[in-house]
């Protein structure tokens, strides 16, 4: 059986410098895999290089056991790899329904009709509300998303990946920026995704990465220093010394 | 509160037909009973009308800011025009379709390439299109008549009946019926789902790659569209002037749709209708009161709407409407 979700020997440089260096990584279907690293260690790099936004020197990039490295960044959203944001991508000018209809039509291969009502497309409407219900923010599915709080629209981020139905999901950086008081609502909602999706979380708060994660990757400079389980990780001397040690002075 | 089916409902509020919708239809009619001094005016507001509502597909729903589309409205006029003037074809409505077809191609054509490029930069190639035609339009002076303009026009009856009288009375009506039909498509378009889908890209171009969106391909379809109806714009234009110059090309008239619709408020179709009706008028009133400062006056007017009406006049009476209501509630 094939990973979900497999990168190979993936190369970049900004000019001189290496942001990238003969990075693999491998997420079975289901995985909850962390990618964790000190900051500019490459993460965002990594997450550009995976959905397109970036395209790699070198190396490859399988979903499913396919090759989507020339693939631009909405086909690979197209066969199931879906993102969020580390700073909220939203419409914010819009409701919070409108902003989940638009990845439901999107993926469901009705956005592009010219002649039909949207408002008429109950198929769409009802899927929109159900997944607001599961994450429990139907109750704001009429109010304009810039206008409600922080943890509620990084809610929002995450019902329109959801809303794509994607095979892997990359968190990037889900709890960032959410105050403390609102952070369970981000907590139970990544712990109540459903085990059909891989998830790729890439994260700064060790709470939330040994949370969830099955399997660790530590990302320095570019390149994995070391994958294991959470307890490995937990215990190696050289993660503790260039990472959680950064993490206890800085 | 909430469930499904409240919500759904809500969804399809938002496009059901407003009682107001009524007016400016209304006060077309009236113009043509009332007052039929004004159905010149009146013929000529309501194909600018048409091009500001062509911007506002573009400028007002996908967020692409524009100075060249006179470039569209010119193709369509010459088109339509040349047609006409060099092969005899004076048919009018095959002639608002060639107008259309004229600058659904232009469109098509620069689109592909104007669409590659954003902000600033997309700004200044819009600005060069236009530039680049109108003085392609000057150069071929043995299709478009140059600088002297295409004379030579000759349109035929409406229906094989009605002429262009002298009091555009029979035009008026043509182009009222014309506008009525491109307003229906626009309302149909934007309540679409690629409709919506124009939206989301003005609102999170980034968000709609993420989320699986063919950006160009959407929004080049908006553009041809948008270039289309500017087209039939000119068409119309050109049909109830029977004179094409190369005026019609001008950075004056892109800047000018564009202030049209700014002034009336982007992305409410009616803006188009409130801001050409206002700017027209009132430079037409001004011009007879003060043939000399006339200009100064209408500056004026622009410059406290921009200061204290952000969001057009169309805005303002939304934003007063909000307040009357929460204020009963």
């Amino acid at each position: 059986m094939s990973a979900a979700l497999e990168i190979r020997g993936l190369n970049k440089s900004f000019g001189a410098l290496p942001v990238a260096s003969d990075v693999s990584l491998a997420l079975e279907p289901g995985a909850r895999h962390a990618l964790i690293g000190p900051n500019g260690s490459g993460k965002t790099t990594l997450v550009n290089l995976i959905t397109g936004a970036l395209a790699p020197d070198s190396g490859k990039v399988m979903l499913n056991g396919r090759d989507i490295t020339s693939l631009s960044q909405a086909r690979r959203v197209r066969r199931g790899l879906a993102r969020t944001f580390q700073i909220n991508q939203l419409f914010a000018g819009l409701t919070v329904l409108e902003n989940v209809l638009l990845a439901i039509a999107e993926r469901s291969g009705t956005a592009h009709k010219l002649w039909r009502r949207a408002s008429r497309d109950s198929a769409v409407t009802g899927e929109a509300y159900a997944l607001l219900e599961q994450l429990r923010i139907h109750d704001d599915a009429l109010k304009v998303t810039g206008e409600l709080p922080y943890g509620h629209q990084r809610l929002v981020e995450i019902a329109i990946t959801l809303g794509l139905d994607p095979k892997v999901l990359l968190l990037d950086e889900p709890a960032a920026g959410i105050p403390s008081a609102e952070s369970h609502l981000i907590l139970d909602a990544i712990a109540a995704l459903p085990d059909s999706i891989a998830v790729l979380i890439i994260e700064h708060d060790m709470d939330v990465v040994f949370r969830f994660a099955h399997r660790i990757s530590v990302l320095v400079s570019g390149t994995i220093m070391r994958e294991g389980s959470p307890g490995e990780i937990a215990a190696d001397e050289e993660v503790r010394a260039v990472y959680l040690g950064e993490e206890r002075n800085g | 509160m909430s469930d499904l089916s409240s919500t759904e409902h809500h969804l399809r509020r938002a496009e059901r037909w407003h009682p107001a919708e009524a007016l400016p239809w209304l006060a077309a009619i009236a113009v043509f009973f009332l007052l039929p001094d004004y159905t010149v005016l009146g013929t000529q507001i309501m194909i600018m009308i048409l091009f500001a509502l062509s911007l506002d597909l573009i400028l007002g729903y996908a967020g692409i800011v524009t100075l060249g589309h006179a470039a569209y409205f010119g193709a369509g006029a010459y088109a339509t025009g040349m047609v006409s003037a060099h092969l005899g074809w004076g048919e009018p409505f095959s002639g608002l379709l060639i107008g259309g077809a004229a600058g659904a191609l232009l469109g098509l054509v620069s689109g592909a390439v104007l669409l590659r490029y954003h902000g600033l930069t997309l700004l200044m190639l819009t600005l060069a299109t236009a530039i680049l035609l109108q003085e392609l339009a000057n150069a071929t002076e043995v299709w478009t008549g140059g600088f002297d303009g295409l004379t030579g026009i000759s349109i035929e009856p409406l229906f094989g009946v009605f002429e262009n009288d002298l009091f555009g009375r029979n035009y008026y009506l043509y182009v009222l019926g014309v506008l009525f039909v491109a307003f229906l498509l626009c309302r149909r378009l934007v309540h679409s789902p690629f409709g919506r889908t124009l939206v989301g890209i003005r609102e999170n171009v980034a968000r709609m790659h993420a989320i699986g969106t063919p950006v160009y391909a959407r929004l080049l379809l908006a553009y041809v569209i948008s270039a289309g109806l500017a087209g039939v714009a000119g068409a119309l234009f050109a049909q109830s002037n029977a004179y094409v110059t190369l005026d019609v090309l001008s950075f004056a008239r892109s800047g000018a749709v564009l202030i049209f619709l700014i002034l009336g408020g982007t992305g409410k179709l009616y803006g188009a209708f409130i801001g050409t009706s206002v700017y027209l008028i009132l430079e037409d009133e001004l011009a007879k009161l003060s043939p000399e400062f006339w200009e100064f006056g209408l500056g004026l007017v622009l410059v406290l709407v921009v200061l204290f009406f952000r969001r057009g006049v169309l805005g303002a009476f939304e934003d007063l409407a909000a307040k009357l209501r929460t204020g009963r509630s």
